[in-house]
């Protein structure tokens, strides 16, 4: 912030300032702005204004006024992320089905989703978007520097979209054969290159990698809300 | 059964309610039947009722309200802090207050040295066991 400026003409009480009108106008200069100009204050004139364009009349009015709905220029921003929640950060999914399994934090995507990987070596959990909501923030942390996510983004997770065949009555008696689609070897190989440097990182830390392997759980007696995180 | 551990001037309690909570106090002085005039190091000077202290075994020597320098002095001549950290009291707040602190993945390798330890252990018992059946 500009540092504090202290005012020339302070208000005592409210509506009484300590410094009068004529006082001001020497306090100011305005004198001196006036002398340099010639006896009057500085003056510039009005630029030309545009020429107005002469309008043809509309071809057409519509029967009924109708109301124009008011503009929204709002543009919409992604979730504000818990303070907790930083790019490395070891989350423990809580719903789903991965929920338990504790999970490394890559980025924030621009849906607001979580970027997020298992491993996937350590605990079967691939490059996947989690909801901020479904998630707790640890406080362990893992060196994510080595990883390049920038080719992630919500398209990358979009579903392909199938071809609509045309029912003949033939095919509502055959099994609907889901065609599981094999996870195509681009995606593997973006997990495998994600999860190198993570592996490497989490490896220097000892027993960090059973820790992400194993789930979280309460047991008896535990209770979340004393528990630090 | 007799009274051990008396309220009187340089006693040392334990704050158990309140904004103190968990504070190691003297007691100065003594107000009324309820209440007593109690100091601390990091603490002003205030009025405490004895419902919110538990006197602990530590007394140390010093006249009806001292200044502050005095009652430091004090208990640093009594060693009152290494005195409560070393009884089993302190010992186990202490316990008490690293384990609220844990971390999930501290409670993780807590988890796995405990296995480790039970592990050790039994595997001795197993040993002594088959010796006194031999």
């Amino acid at each position: 912030m500009a540092p504090k400026k202290v005012t020339r003409n302070p208000e005592l009480i409210p509506g009484v300032r300590k410094i009068s009108r004529s006082q001001m106008y020497h306090k100011r200069g305005l004198w001196a702005i006036k002398a340099k100009n010639g006896g009057k204050f500085p003056h510039h004139d009005k630029s030309a204004a545009a020429a107005p364009v002469a309008e043809k009349p509309p071809k057409f009015y519509p029967a009924d006024d109708v109301k124009k709905p008011l503009s929204n220029k709002r543009k919409p921003k992604p979730t504000k992320i818990r303070a907790s929640i930083t790019p490395g950060t070891v989350l423990i999914i809580l719903s789903g089905r991965f929920k338990g399994k504790r999970v490394v934090f890559l980025k924030q995507l621009t849906s607001g989703l979580l970027l997020v990987t298992g491993p996937y070596k350590v605990n079967g959990v691939p490059i996947r978007r989690v909801n901020q909501s479904y998630v707790i923030g640890t406080s362990t942390k893992v060196d994510v520097s080595g990883v390049n996510v920038e080719k992630f983004d919500d398209k990358y997770f979009a579903k392909e979209v199938e071809k609509k065949k045309k029912k003949g009555e033939s095919e509502f008696f055959e099994a609907e054969k889901k065609d599981k689609t094999a996870l195509p070897a681009e995606k593997k190989d973006d997990q495998k290159a994600v999860d190198a440097p993570l592996l490497k990182a989490i490896e220097s830390v000892p027993e960090l990698k059973f820790y992400l392997g194993a789930r979280f759980s309460l047991r008896a007696g535990v209770k979340p809300h004393e528990l630090v995180f | 059964m007799p009274f051990k551990r008396y309220v009187e001037i340089g006693r040392v309690a334990l704050v158990n309610y309140g904004k103190d909570y968990g504070q190691l106090v003297v007691i100065v002085d003594v107000i009324d039947q309820n209440r007593a005039l109690v100091d601390s190091p990091d603490m002003v000077r205030s009025q405490i009722n004895f419902k919110r202290l538990t006197l602990t075994d530590i007394k140390i020597d010093i006249k009806r309200v001292p200044k502050k320098k005095t009652l430091v002095a004090a208990m640093e001549a009594a060693d009152v802090k290494a005195k409560w950290e070393k009884s089993s009291w302190g010992r186990k707040l202490i316990v008490q207050k690293k384990r609220a602190s844990l971390n999930d993945f501290d409670r993780f390798k807590l988890m796995l040295a405990k296995i480790k330890r039970a592990g050790v252990v039994r595997q001795e018992l197993a040993k002594l066991k088959k010796e006194t059946i031999a």
